[in-house]
């Protein structure tokens, strides 16, 4: 009994030292600054279509000082890997030192897909999700929506709780959102270092996020 | 010469193409000195032929790999409320006037369309409304949507 009893304990202390770091990680990341020590790697999380789009749109205002860059695509996603390649040789043309790769893991979550199975095929995006922001170990996760964000900005979260490496997590929401955050939003506003929304009337909703009007 | 192009984006919106050749909204538009209509269709089942509207030289496609070329030689563009072709064309500094499909309801990108009509970067209708709407509109009113350009963007955060 004793011994049962001392292991609640050891997990409930092991719980509470989790949420602390947990707290403690998501407060003080927009104190970190990378960049100051050379290029700052980062891992672009483009969705699908239009996220695709977006996110390319913001990658351009992005200076060379970013490299290398590594693009997360879901794995049936042919027009987003056409697209990246496109913009990256357009890159090329101006700054011969750029480097960029491109990722696959499994989608999170397709189009209208219900919310329980989404949990389920999350969770398997996960498995994925870990082994790749652990070997990459990026500055800084730029994403703006498409479902595979959660799972990558999970395992972005755990470099940081495990004292690793500070990953800052940067989330754009697009801007077809007016009025209400879409799920990955919702989801990523609490552990996001810097939030984007790009209408004041998100702004007014989300008073961590951050407005400059349209970015992309 | 003075063009109006029309874009579905990948889907399908017959009752649009069907509303812009209308001998009612053609008269709409060479009244306002349009003299040629480029139609992208998608997915729809109609693509109408060269000759089939009076007074307007017309072209008619279903895809392209980009439509920015298109966007970029017209003088106005039509779209359906996709976020995709509206950003394009606004970007382009295009007047833009957005015709809701009504038949599609609760669609998310119907909410920034919404919201870009209200703060006057675009014109806004129904297919029942258009050729009215081509005839009344002022496209004078209508304000640029710009990005923040990328300067603007790395003095932040400061």
């Amino acid at each position: 009994m004793a011994f049962l009893e001392g292991a609640v304990y050891a997990i409930g202390l092991m719980c509470l030292l989790f949420i602390i770091r947990l707290y403690y990680i998501v407060k003080t990341g927009s104190s970190s600054k990378p960049g100051a020590k050379g290029p700052v790697a980062v891992l672009v999380v483009a969705g699908s279509g239009g996220h695709t789009t977006e996110i390319l749109r913001l990658m351009e205002s992005l200076s060379a000082g970013y490299t290398p860059r590594h693009y997360v695509i879901a794995e049936t996603d042919r027009m987003s890997e056409e697209k990246i390649c496109s913009f990256e040789s357009s890159k090329q043309n101006s700054d011969s030192e750029s480097q960029f790769s491109i990722c696959r893991i499994p989608r999170s979550r397709e189009v209208l897909q219900s919310w329980s199975s989404s949990v389920l095929s999350t969770l398997h995006a996960l498995r994925f999700s870990l082994p790749l922001v652990f070997r990459l170990r990026p500055d800084v996760v730029l994403c703006n929506g498409p479902g595979t964000c959660v799972p990558l900005c999970v395992a972005a979260l755990l470099l940081g709780i495990l004292g690793m490496k500070k990953v800052l997590i940067v989330y754009v929401e697009s801007i077809c959102r007016v009025q209400t955050l879409s799920l990955t939003g919702k989801i990523l506003y609490p552990i996001s270092d810097y939030f984007f929304v790009q209408w004041s009337s998100l702004r007014d909703k989300y008073p961590k996020s951050i407005f400059l009007g349209r970015i992309v | 010469m003075k063009t109006v192009f029309v874009t579905v984006g990948t889907t399908s919106f017959d009752e649009l193409i069907e509303s812009i050749t209308s001998p009612e909204t053609v008269q709409a538009l060479t009244a306002r000195g349009y003299e040629r209509l480029v139609l992208q269709v998608g997915r729809g089942s109609l693509v109408p032929a060269a000759d089939s509207c009076p007074h307007v030289t017309l072209e008619a496609y279903r895809f392209k790999d980009s439509i920015a070329e298109d966007i970029e030689q017209a003088d106005l563009v039509i779209s359906h409320a996709g976020a995709g072709s509206c950003l394009e064309s606004l970007g382009a500094g295009k007047s833009l006037l957005v015709v809701v499909n009504d038949k599609l309801m609760n669609n998310h990108q119907l909410e920034m369309a919404r919201q870009l009509h209200m703060d006057s970067h675009l014109l806004y209708c129904t297919c029942s409304t258009l050729s009215e709407t081509l005839r009344a509109m002022d496209l004078s009113v209508l304000q640029p949507f710009f990005a923040r350009t990328a300067q603007e963007l790395c003095t932040f955060p400061r």
